[in-house]
């Protein structure tokens, strides 16, 4: 090789990594024939490093303020008093021991509370944030047993709880269907997002009957809660009619419209805050604590501050509903599905639409010849359940996949082998491509890096001493979703950007990730960029839910990064080195832009601005409508595998080892990722060992409301937890990444299950897999 | 007599209802102790009593009269760390942020009742003279503190890398 | 929580001085805070005892003298308990959270009061702990954990304490103090099964002080074994204290002590008397544990603990008298 070559050749070399530091502008749609985003394939810059919370100092120091840390002058504390019936109506309402407390300021009920509208209820409405539709303390009706009858208001919170103990309420009850095999009779089909939860394809029934080898099995899942460690809070006062609200939510915007229509008010007259969310996990959304502080703040004028109990969290803050499933499969000898029925029972209240969806993930997981899904929905007097992370999916692969573990031994194929052998090449049902779907390199990953060929195929084979040791593995799946009508503002200055976004940061990284992405696709440091989020005033709005955050924002973020650059191509004037030059020829790089295929051609924002004499250019982009989901398939997933612990004297379950193996496109920060990765998988451990939320089913009361009666894993249960992933980008979303705050809780529940059949040859159906059932 | 709080004398309540964790949060405005029960259910309150990790929510404050308090605003400010708090933000031994301040204060009493050889339901031996700081009696010893994030993992990496004694230390580096 | 009054106890003479009607003893806080939130209790005046009586000392008979105001872990990390009474120090460290343990006092440890999930619902479920002859509606309810033995019609709540359970095992004796004098109390005693009346739960006396709790000398091996739906912060299931003596291949004596399955520790009179002097050996533990167990009687919900109690007792006897680790 000659010199004159090799100097070419090192020439070409530093264009080239000049050009891989430069980021064009993303596509402003993800549709068939389209480009990725530039930023799915880079390697070396800011997305996928570790980076460590940009929030982390404030919050191990104790100084990030969560809604109930805002003093305010001449606060008053609120307590609830919470209905002991079903349902009926309140016949004596005496307050007159409470107001003559000491420290009581007032004393609201039906009677003096202000005139509401009833709250929107989520998803009747773009912005509806809404648990149920009931109204909030305008009559004397009772609709569930723990609805609040009064709210007492005094100068601290110890005088208000004394208070509200000496409220006398008398109640006459009305009949309550408050138990699920009184309602079974009633069953009616379920909508979900306005869709029926029913799918056909082929004649499942028959298939089955003609199948080799079948599975027929119910199994029933409780009901959950969230159990944030934040109680639900919030800080509230009317400034100038404006309501203003420090929360903890993950729908700051929603929160906002819907107080304003039940108010009255335009929603930019509510302002509500929430920069930190003590965990969320669907929970943190607009219940009656908002609505009843702020009515209690307009009706003794002065700021309240309402905290519920860990007990007023359950009486009044919706979980997840109960689920009776039976799944049924055929296969033919080889293992090959002819049939997949999932049907069943969930229950939900009359007022509001949130039936549990546990279907969803057997829409797109097997190539079965025949599927047929059912959800059938029963209405009970309770308090109304709600989204609790993966809802439908959480406990539909609990069934699903219990059964195809069933359904391996029965053929004696290797359960990742049988569900390899069912890999679907398009969508089972409606035939789209998968965007994209890795899930058989994940099953291989994952299976090495655990040792599952160590696994014993005969149950109940390996005991060291007291202890019965298994194995069992399962696939989680969560979709891909983007909601329409994310906004970002985008302020870029000499200094750097900064992202405006009605967002919410609960612990999922969004604020951390979301500043590697910005200063990525601007060229920046990470220093340079700010995210502001967690205020309804910001533009959005976007929802903390669906694991669609990160798309959200980064489609809003790319949005705006086009206006960005088209606003700074407009005042860059003649004399700049990229004069002339249209938004699609130039890239980001080293703080400023450059010609996309001559790096050398650069300027930089600082100076940009400075020559057009200007401190800041400030732009609000909107997301695209989420095409992608009507060309694609679009599915994360991952493959589960537990190693579970039995004690064969006193049948006490522990999980020993478990390893998640995900698939969820590019992973932006492998540190807040794994943690996200491994939160989800301990609540599925919850979900699979030790949680219930019980409801004595004679008044439809919750019975265990509270952090010592109903268990959430301690450390103790919670072994050291290996995720891997592919890292394979996704083309078809931005930054090639799909949401993995809810895919962990998929699939581990089953993977518990049966690694404990395993373990001890005992099939166990019924969450949670306590030590009763396996004595 | 006062509470001192952080070093700082603070007048004890006059209303004996007013929980430590109340009288630190509402009068003292020190809001980084955090309630998430009010129940003794779940350590996000867990404060150091003359070093002993207690709840303060449990705690009534004219009790702690003459006694020395130390809360998270105590352990280490956001520009000058703690280094347990700095290794929770190595190891991402959070997410939300909300139980950190009990973790990290019931972590760092954890840490001396080791060292002062109290041993733990784990224990094998309980005449030991030591007590073994490995990952399971941590496991075992936090569990009084809930993460419903489920940072579990990084949580006792950051004490186990921080708080052991140094042959340990050098240990767990190793491995 | 109602108004009340504080006053802190200068020594136990004053305390009782000060224990007027309506005043209550407060220790570590830990169960009777709680209590107070939820308006279960309502004193009107705390008398704090917590800083007496605090310490464990070696008694003239070889025996331990705990003091009342002993915080738990103190006393689960004495030398001497850990040596000569493990079954003490391992039932404490089963129970509730480090912090927990560092609040609570021993005197608090043995009165604190039963978590039924219908006794602490104070607005909304029936108890007649609470309210006399109100009813209870954990008989129909949720009574996975209530209690197998010892129970009645009135009331099938289960006494939470781990420490009680060991001391119960080993003749543990209560010491008190009233206005009148001092008096000594065996701790098997001290409880009372509900009958009739599930709101009167111990012998105690109003105003009488609970100073210490005395241990006569410990069998040479003891152990506690906790069986629990959580693998840790959980209250028992079941949980068995055993201690034992054994002789030339045979039982010389044994204690064993139940929790989790009746309304006061749990002495298994029964099936010691089956096992003293007797042989070792799974047949002879089995026979034991049916002795004791031959009077449990199941709830809806809660079956399972006397098959779970039986074969805790076993695997406890299995230890105790396995080659020493």
């Amino acid at each position: 090789m000659s010199i004159a070559k090799d100097a070419k050749g090192l020439a070409q070399g530093m264009a080239q990594s000049l050009m891989a530091k430069a980021v064009a502008l993303a596509p402003d749609n993800w549709v068939p024939g389209g480009v990725p985003d530039p930023l799915i394939g880079r390697q070396h810059g800011h997305l996928g490093r570790a980076v460590s919370r940009i929030d982390g100092p404030l919050k191990v120091s104790g100084t990030a303020r969560f809604a109930a840390d805002f003093p305010m002058s001449d606060m008053v504390y609120a307590a609830i008093v919470f209905s002991t019936i079903a349902k009926g109506r309140i016949v004596r309402l005496d307050t007159v021991r409470a107001l003559a407390a000491d420290g009581v300021v007032e004393v609201m009920t039906y009677r003096n509370a202000p005139r509401l509208a009833p709250p929107p209820a989520f998803m009747s409405d773009p912005k509806a944030a809404g648990g149920d539709s009931l109204p909030v303390m305008q009559d004397d009706q009772v609709h569930w047993n723990g609805q609040p009858v009064a709210v007492v208001l005094a100068q601290t919170q110890e005088q208000a709880n004394h208070a509200a103990s000496l409220v006398d309420v008398t109640y006459e009850s009305a009949p309550a269907v408050t138990a699920f095999e009184d309602a079974r009779a009633n069953a009616r089909p379920a909508m979900f997002m306005g869709q029926p939860l029913h799918d056909e394809k082929g004649k499942a029934k028959a298939a089955l009957d003609a199948s080799a080898v079948r599975i027929d099995a119910t199994y029933r899942t409780p009901r959950h809660n969230h159990n944030a460690i934040e109680l639900h809070a919030v800080t509230v006062t009317w400034q100038d009619d404006v309501l203003r609200i420090h929360d903890a939510s993950q729908l700051v915007s929603h929160t906002a419209w819907s107080l304003g229509q039940m108010f009255g008010i335009p929603e930019d007259k509510v302002i509500v805050t929430s920069p930190y969310v003590g965990g969320g996990f669907g929970g943190k959304c607009m219940w009656q604590h908002h609505v009843l502080a702020a009515a209690a703040a307009q009706l003794c004028g002065r700021p309240v501050r309402l905290v519920l109990s860990r007990e007023g969290v359950y009486r009044l803050v919706g979980g997840r509903s109960l689920t009776e499933q039976q799944v049924s499969l055929g296969a033919d000898a080889d293992g090959r599905l002819k049939a997949l029925i999932q049907r069943g029972l969930t229950a939900k209240t009359p007022s509001n639409v949130m039936p549990e969806p546990f279907i969803l993930a057997a829409r797109s997981s097997y190539a079965a010849e025949t599927i047929e899904l059912d959800v059938h929905t029963v209405e009970l007097d309770l308090l109304a359940n709600t989204f609790m992370r993966a809802p439908g999916e959480s406990v539909g692969t609990f069934a699903l996949e219990s059964a195809m573990d069933e359904l391996a031994e029965a053929l004696n194929i290797d359960p990742i082998e049988l569900r390899i052998r069912n890999e679907p090449e398009v969508d089972p049902l409606n035939g789209l491509p998968f965007s994209s779907r890795r899930i058989v390199d994940a099953w291989r990953a994952g299976a090495q890096a655990f040792g599952w060929e160590r696994r014993s195929v005969v149950p109940a084979s390996r005991r060291e001493g007291e202890w019965l040791i298994g194995m069992g593995c399962a696939k989680g799946t969560y979709p891909y979703y983007r909601m329409p009508g994310g906004a970002a503002r985008l302020t870029l200055t000499p200094k750097g950007a900064s992202v405006g976004i009605a967002a919410h940061e609960m612990g999922m990284g969004t604020a951390t990730a979301q500043v590697q992405v910005t200063a990525e696709r601007l060229g920046l440091p990470i220093e340079a960029v700010d995210f502001e989020y967690g205020a309804s005033t910001l533009p959005g709005p976007v929802l903390a839910g669906g694991s669609q955050q990160t798309a959200a924002i980064g489609a809003a973020v790319i949005a705006a990064h086009r206006l960005l650059i088209k606003e700074l191509l407009g005042i860059i004037g003649n004399d700049s080195p990229l004069a002339g030059l249209k938004p699609d020829h130039v890239a980001c790089r080293d703080s400023g832009l450059c010609k996309r295929d001559d790096p050398e051609r650069h300027e930089t924002y600082a100076s940009i601005l400075a020559r057009a004499g200007q401190n800041s250019i400030e732009v609000v982009g909107e997301g695209p409508p989420p095409l992608e989901l009507m060309h694609w398939s679009m599915h994360s997933h991952a493959a589960m595998f537990c190693e579970a612990r039995v004690n064969a004297i006193t049948g006490e379950p522990r999980v020993s080892r478990f390893l998640g193996s995900f698939d969820c496109g590019r992973i932006l920060n492998p540190k807040t990722a794994t943690s996200q990765f491994r939160g989800g998988i301990i609540m599925g451990l919850g979900l699979a060992l030790m949680e219930e939320s019980q409801i004595d089913e004679r008044n439809g009361r919750v019975m265990n409301p509270s952090l010592s009666a109903y268990h959430v894993p301690v450390h103790m249960d919670v072994p050291e937890i290996d995720v891997i992933w592919t890292d394979i980008p996704d083309p078809h979303t931005p930054m090639g990444a799909r949401g993995i705050g809810e895919i962990g809780i998929t699939g581990t529940a089953a993977a518990v299950a049966n690694a404990i059949y395993n373990a001890t040859g005992k099939r166990v159906r019924d969450l949670p897999i306590t030590l009763d059932k396996l004595l | 007599m006062s509470i001192v709080v952080n070093g700082m004398p603070a007048e004890v309540p006059g209303d004996p209802r007013v929980s430590l964790l109340d009288f630190l949060r509402e009068q003292l405005h020190l809001h980084g102790t955090k309630k998430g029960c009010d129940q003794g259910a779940c350590g996000a309150c867990t404060v150091l009593a003359d070093g002993e990790r207690i709840l303060s929510c449990l705690a009534l404050a004219v009790q702690y009269d003459g006694r020395s308090i130390t809360t998270i605003e105590g352990v280490g400010s956001a520009t000058d760390l703690h280094p347990l708090q700095q290794a929770f933000i190595d190891h991402d031994g959070f997410q939300c942020g909300y139980c950190t301040p009990g973790q990290i204060c019931s972590a760092i009493g954890m840490a001396d009742e080791i060292r002062r050889g109290v041993p733990s339901h784990v224990t094998d031996d309980l005449d030991a003279a030591d007590m073994p700081f490995s990952h399971e009696e941590l496991r075992e010893r936090m569990s009084g503190n809930l993460c419903r994030c489920g940072a579990h993992n990084g949580i006792i990496d950051a004490i186990a890398t921080t708080l052991a004694p140094l042959p340990e230390r050098a240990t767990e580096a190793a491995e | 929580m109602t108004p009340l009054r504080y006053a802190r106890a200068v020594d136990a003479q004053d305390a009782v001085l000060q224990a007027t009607t309506g005043a209550t003893y407060l220790g570590g806080g830990t169960n009777l805070v709680d209590l107070m939130r939820e308006t279960i209790e309502r004193p009107e005046k705390l008398v704090d005892v917590s800083g007496l009586a605090v310490g464990v000392e070696e008694t003239e008979n070889g025996g331990l003298m705990i003091g009342a105001g002993t915080r738990n872990t103190a006393i689960a990390a004495h030398p001497l308990v850990r040596q000569r009474y493990p079954v003490l120090a391992r039932a404490i460290l089963a129970g509730a959270s480090a912090q927990i343990r560092n609040m609570a006092t021993a005197g608090g440890n043995l009165l604190q009061r039963t978590r039924c999930a219908y006794f602490y619902d104070e607005s909304g479920s029936r108890c007649n702990k609470r309210q006399p002859g109100q009813g209870c509606d954990a008989l129909g309810g949720f009574n996975r954990n209530h209690a197998i033995l010892g129970a009645s019609d009135a009331c099938v709540a289960v006494h939470p304490s781990d420490m009680a359970v060991a001391l119960a095992s080993l003749d543990a004796v209560v010491h008190t103090r009233t206005s009148k004098g001092e008096r000594q109390i065996a701790l098997t005693e001290l409880h009372r099964l509900p009958g009739d009346h599930p709101d009167i739960e111990t012998v105690l006396e109003p105003g009488e002080l609970v100073t210490g709790i005395s241990l006569p000398p410990a069998l040479p091996r003891s152990t506690y074994r906790k069986v629990r739906d959580r693998s840790s912060y959980a209250f028992a299931l079941v949980s068995v204290a055993g201690a034992i003596d054994l002789a030339d291949g045979h039982i010389r004596d044994v204690r064993l002590a139940l929790g989790g399955v009746a309304p006061r520790p749990w002495r298994a009179y029964r099936a010691e008397d089956v096992l003293r002097g007797g042989p070792i050996g799974k047949v002879a533990f089995a026979a034991a544990a049916d002795a004791e167990l031959s009077h449990a009687q199941a709830l809806r919900d809660n079956g399972f603990k006397i098959e779970l109690a039986r074969r805790t007792i076993v695997a406890v006897l299995d230890e105790l008298t396995g080659d020493p680790a």
